[in-house]
């Protein structure tokens, strides 16, 4: 813990707006013996002001670093001493100068003496920090040994190029592949859409080529006909069991890419197409193994069909079976929310059994692929039957980006026809050819196409919709969490960060996670391969991957004071946590995120990081001096907000010009998860009259960094609400709010309105004591 | 030999591309020729399909370049030559000068009191800002910067007054040694003025949609409030004009993939903004690839969401009410369709930026703009100077991209 810290307050950032000779002689006072260095420079982001300070640390008079300027967010290249000296930054002057609302109305003006209020809450946060920093050790990361392999989950065409990318990069791949071939679904198609510019033409897949370089690579090892039975471990020190040929075996690996692919949707959703009915309706699927074995010919009687329409859309046709899965899918979600009602919050979550999650959605879901395909394979009917036409019956050709040209081939071809229209159905006419009868087409209202040969669309069914596939023997769960949210693929509900699958070290790509093209998948692919590279580096550091890259601080916990009760190991969004056999949790640092869920979540305060504690906290909060009475000085209200979105937006609230009530005291947390309870405590025994919790939204579009953290944070402040309750405390105190980080100028107004709504409650009935 | 990372644009893609390399070791450096990093998302006022800011995953982006000494940024720069091979590039970068202190100053008063009010090409035309400027959210670096073709002898004598201003700041060229280099040099909107049956930019009611998605932002000109630019009014009925430049042989031949699902998303901003504005989508195709089709059907559900299939032949200015007319052929009737709209938003597309520019190195491109290789030689496209993408898929090629060049440096 830092034991002599100099304190230095930054002139040209914070103004003529503060008494800085005031509050630097107060922090004198107060911390005599710990702040032996306590200065006013003038210009202290700067390489002048980062050497002062460098200085006072060379000649051992400082072991730790208070900077009162401008934001944490900011200059931080100015003030950042290494590893082993902690610098706790005071925001000065966006939270304390920018923000003022002087409750007078007055406005401030420089060479005036500061207003109280403001001069109060700028004692407050450098007393804050200076204490923060008391409560601070240097990180150490703990270093783990790590496996320098990769396990590369599925031996198709993504994981093909997920192996020889991780292989080339100098680190052992070994594929597992279910099936005795590798390719995958690959190996099955006769041609696929444009590879590479000019994107006019479909190409020969290379698979072939590819399987090659796999077989002839000395840091890739293949096991087909085997497959994944248990994984468990952590990153850097997973271990996987796997069954094969002669038997099973134990492998271990540092991180792994799930590239387990998809299967063809059920044809049930495409029986109202006469799929099953009548012969010469097949699926997609089925004709590309027809152009595969050379040779395109009506399954009924094996003679070269003269027509062939392509269905590419179909909405009233499965009206009934929207409507029979959409009437089971609400049920089910009433029979869910009555049985967690019945639950108590107490009580341990019964764990679900794993649910297929296969539905009519899957069909619309690969519209781009279907949309490809139906261009490939009219051209194949080209191809091998040039005196013959082919029909696409489309509600969207979707085509994006360069494929457009392939799509104007395609249109530019005599001997295909493409209209928009509303397939209302499909029936044999007595001669042995299929009729297909379309509304609100582009050729007229209501047309009919005698077709020899019908293809419908094979739907994209992630294998993770069907399947737990990686088995994880984790106490949360063998699958990946929450799929539900993306239909049963692998995906992650980040925009900006496309490899989260919120199990560490595991990534997923191509098409169990999204439906993607050959040339996409091998993309995939290869940013899976960095990642899964990159996590077992980190680990190898001691360090922590996204969102918190690099943090070398990791959770500690007391077992001695532990009473069992598995909040940690249940709320951890990244299921870190195992436990004993008397429910004692079992931390697998690498699995860890570090956002400290755990730590808010823990009743018995058993949970801590080096730099970032429950204690910490806790005494940075009743730091803060509370006045008796309002009018003594007015109220507190503690703000605790996450510093991902809710902290950057009160930043560009203020510099945006945007004030807020003085009362208020800000400290930032990791992630509102990370709050725990004890502190809402803490501030009402010290006296504030509220405390407001900023942090992000939660839900099915959640924003939170870490899955769950607000969530949770809402669900525990809503217990304390009943214990605030009953020692006589309003609940109305304590309020969470969801804000995203461009709703700075919305937060200055919930902080003022939570404000008022204090003044009407009326002072904290346990204030004074 | 060198084991550093080029990457050539700091946009979204360039951003990911250069901490994916970083978070594994290598020493990355990121060349952005704007005054700051972000690039085009930082116009967008959201998502789709989320309907999240764009600041939110960069600001985590910001914290993980501050907390990594291995990213070295470079902003007002260009790379002006580059010679040598993979493994062993010598590169020059041309640093135009910022004029203001390293440290992040409040510098809003000197700016505004500064004499002229310049376009601003953030705002893509819809305000104006002045030659002090930072004119984006969330800036980073967050600095200001001097714009010294707009200053007056008057501005001249208040900036020397500042401690953090320095008129003496000079352009500079440094020398980069890099082992590979990665192409993050992103797209531009299709300019409108070439759409001569669309209005050419000259209607001001008709926008384009990232004018539109400045109205929308918070950050932007109306602080989010979607407003007509003639006369601020709420509009009650607003068309969308989809593929305006795109699919098109005379502009620009390929699909822009993200406008279909921008049109939607704004479409939805319209309706939460105003629950009794009408929506029309004119489209050749409505394109939602995967799982955006839950999200497009939850737009086009809403009964005062009409989409039509049918190009529009051309748009008119009505010169009394300041609306614009939309002429339009109903693909499926076959009826012409004449209707008047409060405002009209063209779905102009994307152009990769390097479209009509010569590059400072020999790579294969296509003729519109898109690079077709350069990997034998150790550079890598990511992100949109490729294809069309969206945010998502820019994330993903960039990490393939970042893998790549990695791979180059350290030998395969």
């Amino acid at each position: 813990m830092a034991e002599k810290i100099g304190v230095y307050f930054d002139k040209s950032s914070i103004g003529p707006y503060l008494d800085l000779e005031a509050l630097a002689e107060a922090v004198k006072n107060k911390w005599s013996s710990q702040c032996p260095v306590v200065s006013l420079e003038d210009k202290l982001a700067s390489q002048e002001g980062k050497q002062k300070i460098q200085q006072d640390i060379d000649n051992g008079t400082i072991d730790a670093v208070c900077v009162c300027g401008t934001s944490p967010r900011f200059d931080s290249e100015f003030f950042d001493f290494g590893p082993k000296v902690p610098v706790a930054r005071t925001s000065l002057r966006e939270h304390c100068v920018l923000a003022y609302d002087d409750p007078d109305g007055k406005s401030l003006e420089p060479g005036q003496e500061t207003p109280e209020p403001l001069q109060a809450l700028a004692r407050d946060y450098v007393n804050m920090s200076v204490t923060n920093l008391q409560k601070t050790e240097p990180p150490e990361g703990e270093v783990l040994e790590t496996e320098k392999r990769v396990l590369v989950l599925g031996g198709g065409w993504t994981g093909l190029n997920a192996a020889l990318s991780v292989a080339d990069s100098g680190y052992e791949a070994v594929v597992v592949e279910k099936e005795q071939e590798l390719g995958g679904y690959a190996a099955k198609l006769y041609k696929t859409f444009p590879l590479s510019a000019p994107y006019e033409e479909a190409q020969f897949t290379g698979v072939d080529r590819l399987i090659e370089s796999v077989q002839n690579h000395d840091k890739i090892t293949v096991k087909t006909g085997t497959t994944l039975q248990r994984f468990d471990g952590q990153p850097g020190q997973f271990q996987a069991t796997l069954k094969g040929g002669s038997g099973e075996e134990e492998l271990s690996v540092g991180s792994m890419i799930v590239a387990t692919g998809w299967e063809a949707q059920d044809t049930k959703y495409v029986e109202p197409l006469g799929y099953g009915k009548h012969k010469d309706v097949v699926t997609s699927m089925q004709f590309e193994e027809m152009a595969k074995k050379g040779e395109i010919v009506r399954p009924s009687d094996g003679k070269k069909p003269s027509s062939v329409v392509f269905i590419l859309s179909f909405r009233s046709l499965l009206d009934e079976i929207v409507k029979e899965e959409e009437a089971q899918k609400a049920k089910e979600a009433e029979e869910r929310a009555k049985l967690e009602e019945e639950q108590s919050d107490e009580e341990v979550a019964v764990e679900e059994t794993f649910k297929k999650t296969e539905s009519y959605r899957h069909l619309a879901f690969t519209n781009e692929i279907t949309s490809l395909n139906s261009l490939k394979q009219a051209r194949y009917v080209r191809e091998f039957l040039p005196e013959s036409l082919a029909y696409i019956v489309y509600e969207h050709m979707t085509i994006p980006g360069l494929n457009e040209h392939y799509y104007k081939a395609a249109q530019d071809d005599t001997g295909i026809m493409l209209t928009k229209g509303e397939v209302t159905s499909v029936y044999e006419e007595g001669n042995g050819s299929i009729v297909v009868r379309a509304e609100d087409t582009l050729i007229g209202d209501d047309i009919e196409i005698e077709a020899d040969l019908v293809v419908v669309p094979t739907g994209l069914v992630p294998t993770t919709a069907l399947d737990p596939v990686i088995k994880l023997a984790y106490r949360q769960g063998e699958a990946f969490p929450e799929l539900e949210l993306f239909d049963g693929f692998a995906d992650s509900n980040y925009i900006c960060f496309p490899y989260e699958t919120r199990r560490t070290g595991i990534y997923a790509a191509g098409s169990v996670r999204q439906p993607q093209t050959l040339p996409r998948s091998a993309e995939d692919a290869s940013g899976s391969a960095l990642k899964a590279i990159q996590c077992l580096e980190s680990v190898n550091r001691g360090m922590s991957v996204h969102p918190r890259s690099g943090d070398l601080t990791y959770p500690k916990f007391n077992f001695v004071r532990c009473t069992q009760c598995r909040r940690c190991t249940e709320e951890c969004p990244f299921g870190a946590l195992e436990e004993d056999a008397e429910g004692t949790p079992k931390p697998n640092i690498a699995r860890c995120r570090r956002c400290g869920t755990c730590m808010g979540a823990c009743p018995e305060r058993v949970i801590s990081f080096d730099n970032y504690s429950v204690g910490q906290i806790g005494s940075m909060i009743t730091q803060v001096k509370v006045p008796d009475e309002f009018e003594l000085g007015g109220p507190r209200i503690l703000v605790l907000a996450c510093e991902n979105d809710a902290y950057p937006a009160l930043d560009m609230a203020a510099l945006r010009g945007r004030k807020w009530s003085p009362y208020v005291r800000i400290i930032p947390v990791r992630c509102l998860g990370s709050v725990n309870t004890i502190w809402i405590a803490d501030a009402m025994g010290k006296g504030y009259d509220g405390a407001l919790m900023l942090g992000c939204k939660y839900g099915d579009d959640y924003q939170c960094h870490f899955m769950k953290g607000s969530e949770l944070c809402d669900r525990r402040m809503k217990n304390i609400g009943e214990t605030l309750g009953r020692l006589g405390v309003e609940i109305e105190r304590v309020q969470q709010e969801q804000v995203a980080i461009d709703d700075y100028d919305l937060i200055p107004d919930l902080i003022n309105d939570f404000v008022d709504n204090i003044y009407k409650i009326g002072p904290n009935p346990f204030k004074g004591f | 030999m060198s084991k550093s990372i080029l990457v050539i644009g700091g946009g979204f893609s360039g951003i990911t591309a250069a901490l994916e390399a970083a978070e594994v070791g290598q020493e990355v450096y990121i060349v952005e020729k704007n005054p700051f990093l972000g690039g085009r998302v930082m116009q967008l006022n959201k998502y789709f399909p989320k309907l999240c800011p764009p600041s939110c995953g960069l600001e985590i982006q910001f914290q993980r370049i501050r907390n990594n000494q291995n990213v070295k940024c470079f902003t007002m720069a260009e790379v002006t030559s580059v010679s040598g091979e993979a493994g062993n590039f010598e590169v020059a970068v041309r640093l135009k000068p910022r004029y203001t202190a390293p440290n992040n100053a409040d510098l809003g008063d000197l700016a505004q009191s500064l004499s002229k009010n310049v376009r601003s090409d953030f705002e893509l035309g819809l305000s104006r800002r002045k030659a002090l400027y930072m004119d984006v959210p969330f800036a980073f670096p967050y600095r200001y910067v001097l714009d010294t073709d707009n200053i007056t002898e008057e501005d001249r004598k208040k900036l020397s007054k500042s401690e953090f201003i320095n008129l003496d700041d000079q352009e500079k060229t440094i020398t980069l040694q890099v082992g590979s280099i990665i192409m993050a040099t992103g797209w531009k909107p299709y300019d409108v003025t070439n759409l001569t049956n669309l209005g050419a930019g000259r209607i001001q009611n008709c926008i384009s949609n990232m004018q539109m998605e400045r109205l929308a932002a918070p950050s932007g000109p109306t602080n989010g409030a979607i407003l007509r630019p003639s006369d601020d009014q709420p509009p009650k009925k607003v068309a969308f004009v989809q593929c305006a430049g795109s699919r098109d042989e005379n502009h620009l031949s390929f699909c822009s993939y993200i406008c279909c699902m921008a049109s939607l998303k704004q479409a939805q901003y319209l309706r939460e903004q105003y629950p009794d504005c009408e929506v029309t989508v004119y489209y050749i195709d409505l394109r939602t690839p995967g799982r955006y089709e839950k999200f497009a059907q939850n737009i086009l559900n809403d009964p005062k969401v009409t989409a039509i299939k049918g190009k529009v032949a051309e748009v008119e200015e009505d010169l009394k009410s300041k609306g614009v007319w939309v002429t339009a052929e109903d693909a499926i009737s076959g009826n012409k369709v004449v209707d008047c709209f409060d405002l009209v938003v063209l779905a102009t597309g994307m152009q990769p930026s390097l479209a009509g520019q010569a590059l400072p190195m020999d790579i294969p491109m296509d003729e519109e703009g898109f690079m077709l290789g350069g990997e034998d030689k150790g550079i890598y496209a990511a992100g949109c100077a490729k294809e069309p993408l969206d945010v998502m898929k820019s994330a993903q090629s960039a990490t393939g991209a970042a893998m790549k060049a990695i791979q180059t440096v350290r030998g395969r």
